[in-house]
């Protein structure tokens, strides 16, 4: 299985995405150049974080005019997966491949932690190998994270069992939402309408070995590797 | 063909958080301006463009409005002024 990554000017979690795949997963990645119209007959491709063209004008704004962007919107539409993490979930909904915006962070600081996240649905080709309910530990890094849509697509999303993740508070109360940057219903993760499309703002590609203080993340490619491979 | 600067205001829609504009309005209340109510910060886009006409070039500037300059889903925009240089 071949995981194709889109590597804009600024993003910064490409190798990163790069390593989780081939070392952790065992599996084929290659990036995609943003300028090239050609995704090199990828089977996944994957989005990463990072500040393409310097987050101008809004995070994400321009990456989505982007070349390669066209035929990953074709590819996606066409109901090949994509995983969208961070600044790729910010591409991903300036895109219009998934509802809503990610607008700064309530506290208007940039977060770099590790938060606890709680799988909300293990119905999804990202997540099958996970336990519903089941707490990773999986770091977030953005300034721009706050997920904001009208009150009808954040009803919609919840009712089709679309929020994939939810940030969680501190230790012994994981039942209660709580949100690193002031998302609405402490949304970290959604896919859209088809299912094929998961953007999250936590990076699973850095919670995929001990030495990185988590192996959580792994779950998210294995799952797809599952999936796609089945 | 005329040549047109334009100017556009792009603002958070009413009723979505804007932590960066209440920032601002407790700012602006420790200075001492007790009667601001309320502060927006958004951004302000000049664009020079040729076109036909004034009407062109503003229906061409709100195409860009809608399609990059604005975020649909979370922002308002308005043509603040049209130049004709």
């Amino acid at each position: 299985m071949k995981f194709g990554i889109v590597t804009f000017p600024g993003s910064n979690c490409d190798y990163d995405a790069y390593q989780a795949v081939v070392e952790k997963l065992g599996e084929d990645a290659t990036f995609l150049w943003h300028k090239d119209h050609d995704l090199h007959e990828s089977d996944v491709i994957v989005l990463p974080g990072g500040f393409s063209y310097g987050d101008y004008l809004r995070a994400g704004a321009i990456a989505r005019f982007s070349p390669v962007m066209q035929d990953v919107i074709g590819f996606a539409k066409r109901g090949g997966p994509v995983l969208a993490i961070c600044n790729g979930f910010q591409i991903a909904c300036e895109a219009g491949l998934l509802p809503g915006a990610l607008l700064r962070n309530a506290s208007l600081k940039f977060v770099c932690e590790t938060v606890r996240l709680r799988i909300e649905t293990t119905d999804t080709m990202f997540t099958n190998r996970y336990e519903r309910g089941a707490v990773l530990r999986i770091p977030i890094a953005h300034g721009d994270g706050r997920y904001t849509a009208d009150d009808a697509t954040l009803d919609r999303l919840e009712g089709e069992g679309r929020v994939v993740f939810r940030y969680l508070g501190g230790p012994g109360d994981a039942d209660e939402w709580w949100s690193p940057n002031g998302s609405m219903r402490s949304i970290a993760g959604i896919v859209n309408d088809a299912g094929n499309v998961l953007g999250m703002m936590p990076h699973p590609e850095r919670a995929v070995d001990p030495l990185l203080g988590s192996e959580d993340g792994l779950g998210i490619f294995e799952s797809m590797l599952a999936r796609v491979t089945a | 063909m005329s040549r047109y600067r334009i100017a556009v205001h792009i603002v958070p829609r009413r009723g979505i958080l804007d932590p960066q504009g209440k920032t601002v309005a407790d700012a602006l209340h420790t200075l001492g301006f007790g009667g601001v109510r309320d502060v927006h910060v958004g951004r302000h886009i000049v664009v020079e463009l040729e076109a036909r006409d004034q009407a062109a070039a503003e229906q061409s500037t709100r195409d860009m409005c809608e399609r990059l300059l604005a975020n649909p889903v979370t922002e308002d925009f308005e043509i603040a002024s049209v130049e004709a240089t």
